[in-house]
C-alpha cells in the first residue's frame, strides 16, 4: 500500500506492506524500485515501511531540507511517528548511510540493524576512492560497476511514461544534492560509528564495484558488533538482483528467534 | 551594435589527442600540453587581445578549466594583464563562473580591482558555467541556481556598499565583515552581464536590467531575446538592442574565399567544444527536471549545443562553414558579405547591441588572426556601430 504521511512540514510517500515484525526500510540512492520482486518476497516475513526519501517517488524536497543529517532525523521522526520501539532498521546505499546516521544519534532506537552495501564512511587515504565516482563513468561502465550483470539493470527510459522518467530525474538531483560533496560520505560519520550497539548485519554483492566487500570488512572493523555476509551473482543492489537470498539473509538475521 | 572581440586561448596542439579519447575537457591528461607550447601560445592571444585596442575593438575574455579547447582559467588573470595593455577597450569579463566559485567576494574585490586598474573600463558577466565545469570545481549541480542568485547578490552588495562592513549569513555563503578595498570607478558597480540558451534566463537578467548574451545559435537567441524584450515591457521599460549579446565566429578575408577559410579553422572551435565525456555532460540537477524528462525519452545525443533556425539542435562536430552559417554561428567572407549577414541576422533578431566575436580559434595562426581582426576592425565593425548607437549609460 502507497500512502502519504506529513512529518516536519514534508510530505512523504511511502511503501507499507506485510504484517510482520515492523522493518523501517531506506532506499538506494538509485531509487525504492517497488515494483521489483525483493519488496513482496520481504513482505512476507516483515510489515516493511519503505518511505520515498525527500525528492525520490512523490516525496516533496523543500528548499530546507539539504543534508543528510535532515535526513537522519527525519526519518528517526518517522519511527516516532509509527511507534516503531525495537523495530528492525535496514538501509541500502545511501540509505545505509542514512540508517548509520540515525544509529549513531539514537544507539537504542532499534533492535537490530542490516546495512547493506551502504555508503557514508571514508576509511582510506586522500588520493584513494573508497566510493567510487558514479557520476564519473558513462553509462555501460556505472552498470558493469553497479550490477554483476549488466543487463539486470539495463532500463530504456525511452519506453516510460512521464511519471517515472519525473521520479528518475528528480531521483537523481537529490542523490546529487545530498551526497555531491564529499563525495557521498560524512568525514565525521566513521568517528562516531563506535556508538552504533545494536546487532548490525552488512550485507555485500560479491561483485559490489561501487563499494567492494573490502570497504565492507572495514565497516565490519569498525562496528562494535557486526558481521559481514555476502551474497553471490550480485553486486551493489542484492535485493534487487538476488532477492531471494538477499531477503532470507536479512529474515535470518533481523527476525526475533 | 559593439564588437568584442575573444578568443579562448586554445591549446589546440593537443585536439588530435582529446578526439582519440573523446574528450578534449575534464579527463583529457595535462600530459598531452608541452608547457614551453602553451607559454609561446598564451603570450601571442594576449598580443592579439592588445591589437584590439589599436583597432578600435572592444574585448572579452571567459574561462574554462581543464581542456585543450581554453587555456584561459582565470579571467581576472587574464584581463588583468590586458588592462595594463590597452588604453580604450571595454574589458568583458563573460565571465566569472560564480556558481563554482567558493569565495564571491574575492570575486568582487578582484573586479573592482580591474575595474581600479583599468580605469572604469570593466563589464562584469556573472555566468553559472557550462555543465562540464562542474567536475574540474567539483561544485555540486543540484540547486546551482539558488547558489549563483545567492553570490550574484552577495558581489552586487560587495561591490556597491560603501559604508560596510556588512554582514552576510546566506545558504551557501558566510562572512562577518564585508569591505572591500578598493571599490570600483564605476558606480553603483560596473555593467552586469548574464549568459544563458533558455526564455527562463532571459527573463531573469531581464528583471535586473542586465545584459543577456548567448552563443553560437539563431535559432536559441531569438526565444530568449524575445523573453526579455517581453519580461521587461511587462515590467514597464523597452529593453533596447544594448541589452542584448550574440557571440558567433567571425571569418573576414579580402575574398570570400578567405573568409571562409578563416571561419572554418576558427569554427574548430565549435566542433571540438563539445566533445566531452558522457558523465560530465548533463550532472543531475544542472539542467531542470523537464529537460532530464526529455532527454530520457529522446536518448542521449551527443555534440549538440548549436540549433538551426528552427531551434533543431544539429550536430556541429560535423558541420560545414555552410552549415554553421545556416545556424547564425559563423558569419563569413568579404566585409560586404559579413556586414550584409549580421545586419540580417540583428533584424531577424529584433535588434543586438553587441557582437562578440571569435575572431581567432584553435589552427588560425597568428598572421591570419591579425588580418581577419584588421579587416574585421577596419571595414565592418564601424558599419556595424552605425547599427545600433552606443548605450547611453551603463546597466
Amino acid at each position: 500500500m502507497t500512502r502519504s504521511l506529513t512529518l516536519s512540514g514534508i510530505a512523504l510517500a511511502l511503501e507499507e506492506r506485510g504484517d510482520g515484525p515492523p522493518l523501517l526500510f531506506l532506499h538506494p540512492g538509485a531509487g525504492l524500485a517497488p515494483e521489483r520482486p525483493w519488496l513482496d518476497l520481504l513482505a512476507r516475513r516483515f510489515r516493511v515501511i519503505a518511505p520515498w526519501l525527500p525528492g525520490w517517488g512523490d516525496s516533496a524536497l523543500p528548499d530546507r531540507v539539504g543534508s543528510v543529517e535532515d535526513l537522519a532525523y527525519l526519518c528517526l521522526d518517522l519511527a516516532d511517528a509509527l511507534h516503531l520501539d525495537g523495530a528492525a532498521l535496514a538501509g541500502a546505499c545511501f540509505g545505509g548511510w542514512i540508517a548509520a546516521e540515525m544509529a549513531v544519534r539514537q544507539p537504542g532506537r532499534f533492535a537490530r540493524l542490516a546495512l547493506i552495501a551502504p555508503l557514508g564512511v571514508k576509511f582510506g587515504a586522500v588520493t584513494q576512492r573508497d566510493i567510487a565516482d558514479m557520476h564519473a563513468m558513462g553509462h555501460d561502465d556505472y552498470l558493469a560497476a553497479a550490477w554483476a550483470d549488466p543487463a539486470r539493470g539495463e532500463q530504456d527510459t525511452t519506453v516510460l511514461p512521464e511519471a517515472d522518467l519525473t521520479a528518475i530525474a528528480r531521483g537523481r538531483e537529490a542523490f546529487a544534492l545530498f551526497g555531491w560533496k564529499p563525495y557521498m560520505h560524512n568525514p565525521r560519520l566513521r568517528h562516531w560509528l563506535h556508538r552504533i550497539r545494536p546487532p548490525t548485519l552488512l550485507l555485500w554483492g560479491a561483485a559490489d564495484g561501487i563499494v567492494t566487500p573490502a570497504y565492507g570488512a572495514q565497516w565490519q572493523a569498525a562496528l562494535p558488533d557486526a558481521r559481514l555476509e555476502i551474497i553471490a551473482d550480485a553486486g551493489h543492489f542484492p535485493l534487487w538482483e538476488q532477492p531471494e537470498a538477499a531477503v532470507a539473509a536479512l529474515a535470518r538475521f533481523l527476525l526475533p528467534g | 551594435m559593439r564588437s568584442w572581440y575573444f578568443s579562448e586561448m586554445a591549446y589546440h596542439p593537443a585536439w588530435e589527442a582529446g578526439l582519440a579519447r573523446g574528450s578534449l575537457r575534464v579527463v583529457l591528461p595535462n600530459e598531452t600540453l608541452d608547457p614551453h607550447q602553451a607559454h609561446r601560445l598564451l603570450n601571442r592571444y594576449l598580443d592579439e587581445f592588445a591589437l584590439c585596442d589599436e583597432l578600435g575593438l572592444d574585448i572579452m575574455v571567459n574561462e574554462h578549466h581543464a581542456t585543450a579547447t581554453c587555456m584561459t582559467v582565470s579571467v581576472p588573470m587574464a584581463l588583468a594583464i590586458i588592462a595594463r595593455e590597452t588604453k580604450r577597450a571595454r574589458l568583458l569579463s563573460l565571465g566569472n563562473p560564480i556558481a563554482n566559485r567558493p569565495d564571491p567576494v574575492r570575486v568582487a574585490e578582484e573586479m573592482a580591482w580591474l575595474d581600479v586598474l583599468s580605469g572604469g573600463r570593466t563589464e562584469l558577466g556573472l555566468v553559472k558555467g557550462a555543465a562540464y565545469e562542474i567536475a574540474p570545481a567539483n561544485s555540486n549541480p543540484a540547486r546551482i541556481m539558488r547558489r549563483y542568485w545567492e553570490a550574484h547578490d552577495l558581489i552586487l552588495k560587495a561591490l556597491s556598499t560603501h559604508d560596510g562592513p556588512f554582514s552576510w549569513e546566506g545558504e551557501y555563503f558566510h562572512y562577518r565583515q564585508v569591505n572591500i578595498w578598493p571599490r570600483p570607478i564605476q558606480q553603483p558597480h560596473p555593467p552586469i552581464w548574464m549568459t544563458g540558451m533558455s526564455a527562463a534566463t532571459g527573463r531573469a537578467a531581464a528583471e535586473r536590467g542586465h545584459v543577456v548574451g548567448t552563443l553560437l545559435s539563431g535559432g536559441i537567441a531569438k526565444p530568449m531575446f524575445d523573453a526579455y524584450r517581453a519580461r521587461a515591457r511587462e515590467l514597464g521599460w523597452e529593453a533596447g538592442a544594448d541589452r542584448m549579446a550574440y557571440a558567433a565566429v567571425i571569418g573576414v578575408g579580402a575574398t570570400r574565399a578567405e573568409g571562409h577559410r578563416r571561419a572554418d579553422q576558427i569554427a574548430g572551435y565549435v566542433r571540438t567544444a563539445p566533445v566531452v565525456a558522457e558523465p560530465f555532460t548533463n550532472p543531475p540537477g544542472y539542467n531542470t527536471i523537464q529537460a532530464n524528462v526529455a532527454m530520457l525519452r529522446q536518448g542521449r545525443k551527443k555534440g549538440r549545443i548549436v540549433a538551426d533556425r528552427n531551434g533543431n539542435l544539429i550536430d556541429a562536430t560535423r558541420a560545414s562553414v555552410e552549415d554553421l552559417m545556416a545556424t547564425d554561428t559563423v558569419f563569413a567572407g568579404t566585409p560586404d558579405d559579413v556586414f550584409a549577414q549580421i545586419k540580417d541576422f540583428d533584424a531577424r533578431m529584433g535588434g543586438v547591441g553587441h557582437l562578440l566575436c571569435f575572431g581567432q580559434g584553435g589552427f588560425l595562426d597568428h598572421r591570419d588572426t591579425v588580418e581577419n581582426l584588421t579587416l574585421f576592425a577596419r571595414e565592418v565593425a564601424p558599419r556595424l556601430r552605425a547599427l545600433h548607437p552606443d548605450r547611453a549609460a551603463a546597466a
